[in-house]
């Protein structure tokens, strides 16, 4: 059994890391207040912008000479999958979840014979893929340096993947994130940016007839690309919202459990010392009573 | 029979300017600009660098916008922007800082004829802004 010394220093680590959890708690508390505020103004844009681009690809004649980044190439050889991560851990199984999603889309792409290549966002990911996926891994962007998730940022992922797009390296593009559903629940998704996926668009039938202009092909061939950064953004602002919801209350659960230790260290400290006192006790009644 | 519409100016980050009483509406859109008054037919456009110029009896506002995608329908106006400024916010610093970092990416080669019109078209926004 540990010392009345040994326990002591115990009850006092765990105290400390009780405080730290703690002040993690409310740290990330505060900061997914304002990550949900963000990730809720910028939902307008993305639904008009997936609006629009509904009004314009049901408008476009011919299917054949649409837009790539809408039709698509006409392969799907090689896949390109973006995973975005949290660039700090702490925080949950909120890296490994979005993780595990992909490597079951991963292992199902290889397992059909067809190539794949990972951009990471967020240096997480990163180590955790690198591991199993990392010849596979053709390029890693981490934002460390930018405090909340902004438009710049998403507009250069958002343009990698478009160059990326446009010297045919790859044919479907689909994006990992945690869609942000409350604090305990974060659900990770996998969606696919590239070619755009419109099976939701005979829902909303059209009502009223568009004037283009210029015509329908050239805004939608400005539009598809900020559509990209859009859609990253959107997934962005959701994942930093789940990011702070799953370290919040994954701190919390620390903050728990150091307490419960605490209170069982407490106890066992508190027996072994009155066993000591009972102990001493003894041998001096005894000692006593010999004489 | 009022003549106000609705307009609705949408950026990544939040609503950014939201009315319901304007009467006219003057965007930069990519082949020229364009007047929108109550009624306007639906229309789908994006725009070139420039003012966004909006009118009200009450008050009147300009925006400096370098891209964006208008669509107009049953008089509701919405512009999706990804970058815009309130001119009363653009300070002369700021503006000649812009233009000078425009010019520097415009004497950068590797530039195709519409990347380059519009970067023209935006020196050309600026200055007028002066």
């Amino acid at each position: 059994m540990a010392s009345l010394d040994d326990l002591k220093k115990r009850i006092a680590s765990v105290k400390s890391t009780q405080k730290i959890t703690k002040a993690m708690k409310m740290v990330a508390a505060a900061k997914l207040r304002k990550a949900q505020e963000s990730a809720e103004k910028g939902r307008p844009y993305s639904e008009k912008m997936n609006n629009v681009i509904l009004n314009l690809s049901s408008g476009i004649s011919d299917k054949e000479s649409a837009p790539k980044l809408l039709s698509g190439t006409g392969n799907d050889k090689v896949y390109l999958c973006v995973v975005m991560t949290s660039d700090r851990g702490l925080c949950g199984g909120f890296n490994s979840n979005i993780i595990k999603k992909a490597k079951s889309y991963f292992s199902k792409i290889l397992s059909e014979g067809k190539e794949l290549k990972i951009i990471t966002v967020g240096s997480k990911g990163n180590d955790q893929l690198k591991r199993m996926y990392g010849d596979k891994i053709i390029e890693n962007i981490s934002f460390k340096e930018s405090k909340n998730a902004n438009y710049f940022d998403a507009d250069k992922v958002g343009k990698i993947v478009i160059d990326k797009f446009g010297n045919n390296e790859f044919d479907i593009c689909t994006i990992f994130y945690n869609q942000f559903k409350n604090v305990i629940t974060q659900i990770p998704q996998a969606q696919q940016i590239i070619p755009l996926n419109n099976e939701d668009s005979d829902e909303n039938s059209l009502e009223a007839s568009y004037e283009f202009e210029p015509d329908e092909d050239e805004i939608l061939s400005n539009l598809l690309p900020k559509n990209i950064s859009t859609q990253i953004f959107k997934a962005m602002l959701e994942n930093s919202a789940s990011e702070q919801g799953s370290r919040m209350s994954a701190m919390d659960n620390a903050t728990r459990n150091a307490g419960e230790m605490v209170d069982k260290l407490t106890i066992q400290y508190n027996r072994s010392r009155q066993a000591a006192i009972t102990k001493e006790l003894i041998e001096i009644i005894s000692g006593a009573e010999s004489l | 029979m009022s003549e106000e519409f609705k307009i609705e100016i949408v950026n990544p980050e939040k609503l950014f300017f939201i009315k319901e009483d304007v009467i006219e509406v003057i965007v930069p859109a990519f082949e020229g600009d364009m007047g929108i008054l109550k009624n306007h037919i639906s229309i789908i456009s994006f725009l070139k660098p420039g003012i966004i110029s909006i009118y009200s009896k009450s008050y009147e506002e300009k925006f400096f916008v370098e891209d964006g995608i208008i669509e107009f329908k049953n008089n509701n106006l919405s512009i999706l922007t990804s970058s815009i400024f309130n001119l009363k916010d653009l300070s002369k610093d700021k503006i000649d800082n812009l233009i000078k970092v425009t010019n520097e990416e415009l004497n950068k080669s590797e530039l195709g004829d519409q990347e380059k019109f519009l970067a023209d078209q935006k020196i050309e926004a600026l200055r007028s802004i002066n």
